[in-house]
Parts: structure tokens; C-alpha cells; sequence
């Protein structure tokens, strides 16, 4: 059976009641060794798996997974894509994200329903503004597309958003990036894990790694709840598990996690066609194509790994959203939910070699992570088959933070997510 | 969100009024001009970040506005208790010493 999604195939298929439908992906039992062990089948995860495969000609790679596939962090986001950072370094990675995201769905054969529905930053004071002109020319100078607006013109394409000066932080302006937008963020699980199971990745979901097997400071294989795998190149990609992965290594991490709490509302007839975020009254907004409001805002500040968070959280987050719409006031909310976002000093994320020979971290995403899906997975892949990084994360190292180079995006570029 | 008691205030009250000040009993390097970049970036950086028991500092920033130690598990938010920093010391000695 061909294993393309095609229009005949879903033709064919309803004709027989959609009951020739096999699962995506392979579950395959357990090898005792693998070239490349991947640990971590969130959206990360299985882009560097399938990357690996596609790019690299590894194909004996298993994707170990402690849940089920794409329930972290992937499963928790506001599904959120642009590139219109400010630095470089950052900007250049996330534009390498985005490239990939505007091809993805042709090149996993599946629909990952990225909308380029444009994302705009908002400014509420004149430093604001001064910062979103120097990150607009910053970003047009990299080839990416960003432009400054002023409230008016905010107003112009956002109909119902409140410009009013009456408001505790009024609007002065916004940038947007055009081609940012939204995807859907199980698609690209799903996807991805399609596409590294058509290559021979075995994907192991209720797989925990308990321990590592470390000699000489090289990684020689992992302990896992079903049982010793055999390896020599381990990439870790656990998010906000990160430290624990790292301790069981031996190695020290920069990196705090923390709860980062979403919701949405119940389904609206269309209203919002883009999507808005600010930094200074703290909260972000779009409308999924199923019509929720999907409503994001800033970390709980203490650490945690119980993917909760605390309410006055989210009642912040929706006094934000109701000061920017304020016809969204009596919207009822739906679902609420937290994940562990594993944060960096300069909200940078660490795509680098360790200490350890063979052990790879991709960590760091922070709030941030599931725009540069393809892109981490993409530069990932490539920094373990040739042991040394790709040009476009080679600043993100571990060792950023002895020798002091960081890359400083806090606040700088509306990192907001 | 957790009731935290201050142990300068003696009251129980909400998250709210405090605020998370990191992971707890970080010791400065004692001479920083002479400190490898691997020991001086360890101490500005590197985090425990454990899952599990955290020592941490909290300060009572809308109360009476003095720092103080939790202990707290980062996996289930249980709170064990709440003391000076001095006090804290102690008992986070006592059990580093055990482990």
C-alpha cells in the first residue's frame, strides 16, 4: 500500500467508510543498539530523527519517548512561527525555521496547515517603538521581511483592536512580519514522525531513559525502562526535562524550568485573522481554524516540573487581552493548561556538543521552541552526524556561558514566543 | 498557586505577595579576579534545577519585604517549611553533609 496522503486516496477511502486507514507510524519493539538514539519524541525530536534519515543517511536511529509521542511541549504551545528577531545569530536560525516551515507540508507529505497569517508585535511606549524601527531595519538587513506601523495603521488591519488613549498602556504601533503565522502543532508530531517512520526511525513511545551509560567520556549506551540500548551518539531533546537528562551525565546546565501556562476560549465565528502579541501588557492571541481564542502570556516565575501553573497567571494574561479587545470581555474560556519550558540566561536555546563524546544537547527553547521546529531539528541532525555544529547554530554552544559569548534576545526582540 | 508562611511575618499567606528569588545558597567564588571562566560562569549559570526537592529564595515583596529559604518540590509544589536565611543554612548543611 502506497504510503502518500493524496486527494484520490482520501476519495478512495470515503467511498469505503475512511476503514483502510493505517497508522501512521511504525511501533516497532525495542533494538538492543542503534547508530543514533534521539531521547524525546516531541516535535524536536522527531524533526532531527527525520532529518537524520533524509539528509544524513542514518537510518538506524530510535526516538525514545517516556509518554506518548508529541504530549509535552509540542502538545502545550500557541503554535506561534516568525523569524523576526534581533540579533543575527537568532534571527538567522529562526529565518532557517521558516524557510523550512514554508515547504514542510510537501516535504512530509503532510498537512501541517502552516497559515501565514502575519504576526504582529505591539508598542506601547516610545522605547517600544524606538526598539521595534531598530529590530524592523535589524531584520530587513538579514532578508527578513518585518515592517514598523503606526497605531493607525495597526488599526487599519486589526479593525476591533483598541488604539484609544484612554487605556492604561495605549497602542502606539506594532511591527509585523507578513510571513509569520500559525501551524498546527500535533500535524507536525504526527507528521514528522510519519516521515522518520517511512525512513526506517523506530520511534519508542513509554520508553524511559533512567540512566547513562558514560565510559571515558564517551557515551556508550542508555538504561532504559525497557531495558539497555547500545549506542554511541545520543542526542537529548527533553525540553523541559533538560537538567534532569544533563545530571544524569554529569554535566551542568544553565537552565531553570519553569511553567508556561495557555487556553483558549470557547469556538467564535471567525474575528481574528492574524495574530497579536505584546510584550509590555504581556499576552498573545490568535484564532485556531476550529474558532478558539488561543491566549498565551508570560512563565510562572518560580520552577516547577508540574505542568501547572498558578491563576493569578492567567487572570494577568486575560486582563492583557481584554486591554487590547475589549469585545472579547465576556468570552468564555474553554481549556487551560501548563507545560515545562526549560529557560536560558540570554533566552537563547544550547544546540551544542557536551563533555561527554557522542552526547548532543537541544535544549533552551524556553517559551519559544515550536517556531523553530524544523529548523532545531535541521541543524541538530546535522551537528551529530558530523560532530561539530552547522554554521547557523555554531554561537548556540553549552560553552556560550564560560566563555561569554551569549546572545542576548531578552527583550529585545519581543521574545514573547 | 501555594500559601507560603513567612517565617518574618509568622503568616500564612498567598503566592501573590512573594516573589521567586532562584535556587538558593549559590556561594560566590571567593576570588573572582583569579577564577577560571569555567568556576566564574558555573556560578553566574549553571542551575541545579532538580526535579524534586528545591532550596530556593523567596522574598515577601508586597509584605514586609525581607528575603527568606523555602524548600520546596519542584515535581508536586509541597511546601516543607519556610526560614531565615540563617536558619535555613543549618538544616540545608545537615542534610548536604548526610547526602
Amino acid at each position: 500500500m502506497k504510503k502518500d496522503y493524496s486527494i484520490w486516496k482520501l476519495l478512495s477511502q470515503g467511498l469505503k467508510h475512511h476503514e483502510g486507514w493505517t497508522p501512521a507510524w511504525r511501533s516497532p519493539e525495542v533494538k538492543s543498539s542503534y547508530d543514533v538514539v534521539i531521547i524525546g519524541a516531541g516535535g524536536h525530536g522527531l524533526a532531527t530523527a527525520y532529518y537524520l534519515a533524509k539528509e544524513h543517511g542514518i537510518k538506524n536511529i530510535a526516538v525514545l519517548e517516556k509518554g506518548y509521542l508529541g504530549g509535552g511541549n509540542t502538545a502545550r504551545n500557541t503554535t506561534i512561527v516568525r523569524s523576526n528577531y534581533l540579533w543575527d545569530e537568532a534571527a538567522m536560525l529562526y529565518e532557517h525555521s521558516l524557510k523550512l516551515w514554508e515547504g514542510l507540508t510537501e516535504d512530509i507529505n503532510y498537512n501541517v496547515m502552516f497559515s501565514q497569517r502575519g504576526v504582529f508585535n505591539l508598542g506601547h511606549t516610545l522605547q517600544d517603538m524606538r526598539d521595534i524601527e531598530r529590530r524592523v531595519n535589524a531584520n530587513n538587513l538579514n532578508g527578513i521581511d518585518a515592517m514598523a506601523l503606526n497605531a493607525q495603521e495597526v488599526k487599519d488591519r486589526i479593525p476591533m483592536i483598541n488604539i484609544s488613549k484612554d487605556t492604561r498602556f495605549p497602542i502606539m504601533g506594532a511591527s509585523f512580519q507578513p510571513r509569520a503565522g500559525v501551524a498546527r502543532h500535533d500535524a507536525v508530531a504526527w507528521g514528522f514522525a510519519r516521515a522518520a517512520s517511512n525512513y526506517g526511525v523506530d520511534i519508542i513511545e513509554n520508553c524511559e531513559v533512567t540512566a547513562m551509560d558514560i565510559v571515558n567520556s564517551q557515551i556508550k549506551g542508555l538504561q532504559t525502562s525497557k531495558g539497555y540500548i547500545s549506542t554511541s551518539k545520543v542526542g537529548c531533546v527533553t525540553a523541559g526535562h533538560s537538567s534532569v537528562m544533563a545530571k544524569a551525565a554529569g554535566i551542568r546546565m544553565p537552565l531553570e524550568s519553569h511553567p508556561l501556562q495557555a487556553f483558549v476560549s470557547e469556538s467564535l465565528k471567525p474575528i481574528l485573522d492574524t495574530v497579536v502579541m505584546s510584550n509590555a501588557v504581556h499576552g498573545y492571541v490568535s484564532q485556531s481554524d476550529k474558532g478558539e481564542l488561543v491566549i498565551g502570556a508570560g512563565i510562572d516565575h518560580y520552577t516547577s516540573y508540574a505542568q501547572r501553573g498558578s491563576p493569578h497567571v492567567i487572570e494577568h494574561t486575560a486582563a492583557a487581552i481584554i486591554e487590547l479587545f475589549p469585545m472579547f470581555s465576556r468570552v468564555r474560556m474553554n481549556r487551560q493548561w501548563g507545560g515545562i519550558v526549560d529557560t536560558t540566561p540570554d533566552a537563547c536555546p544550547i544546540i551544542s556538543k557536551t563533555k561527554v563524546k557522542g552526547l548532543y544537547f537541544n535544549c533552551g527553547w524556553g517559551t519559544g521552541g515550536f517556531k523553530a521546529t524544523p529548523g532545531s531539528g535541521n541543524v541538530f541532525a546535522h551537528t551529530i552526524a558530523h560532530d561539530e555544529p552547522h554554521p547557523l547554530n555554531a554561537a548556540f554552544t553549552l560553552d556560550r556561558f564560560h566563555t561569554g559569548h551569549l546572545i542576548d534576545e531578552h527583550g529585545a526582540a519581543g521574545v514573547a514566543h | 498557586m501555594f500559601v507560603i508562611k513567612c517565617p518574618h511575618c509568622f503568616e500564612a499567606r498567598e503566592e501573590e505577595e512573594f516573589s521567586y528569588g532562584g535556587e538558593a545558597f549559590v556561594a560566590r567564588p571567593e576570588s573572582p579576579e583569579t577564577e577560571s571562566e569555567e568556576n566564574w560562569g558555573d556560578y553566574l549559570f549553571m542551575k541545579r534545577n532538580p526535579k524534586g526537592w528545591h532550596w530556593e529564595m523567596w522574598g515577601h515583596s508586597t509584605g514586609c519585604r525581607k528575603f527568606f529559604v523555602l524548600k520546596r518540590n519542584t515535581a508536586n509544589h509541597t511546601i516543607v517549611g519556610a526560614w531565615t536565611l540563617a536558619e535555613a543554612r543549618k538544616i540545608y548543611d545537615a542534610e548536604e553533609a548526610i547526602a
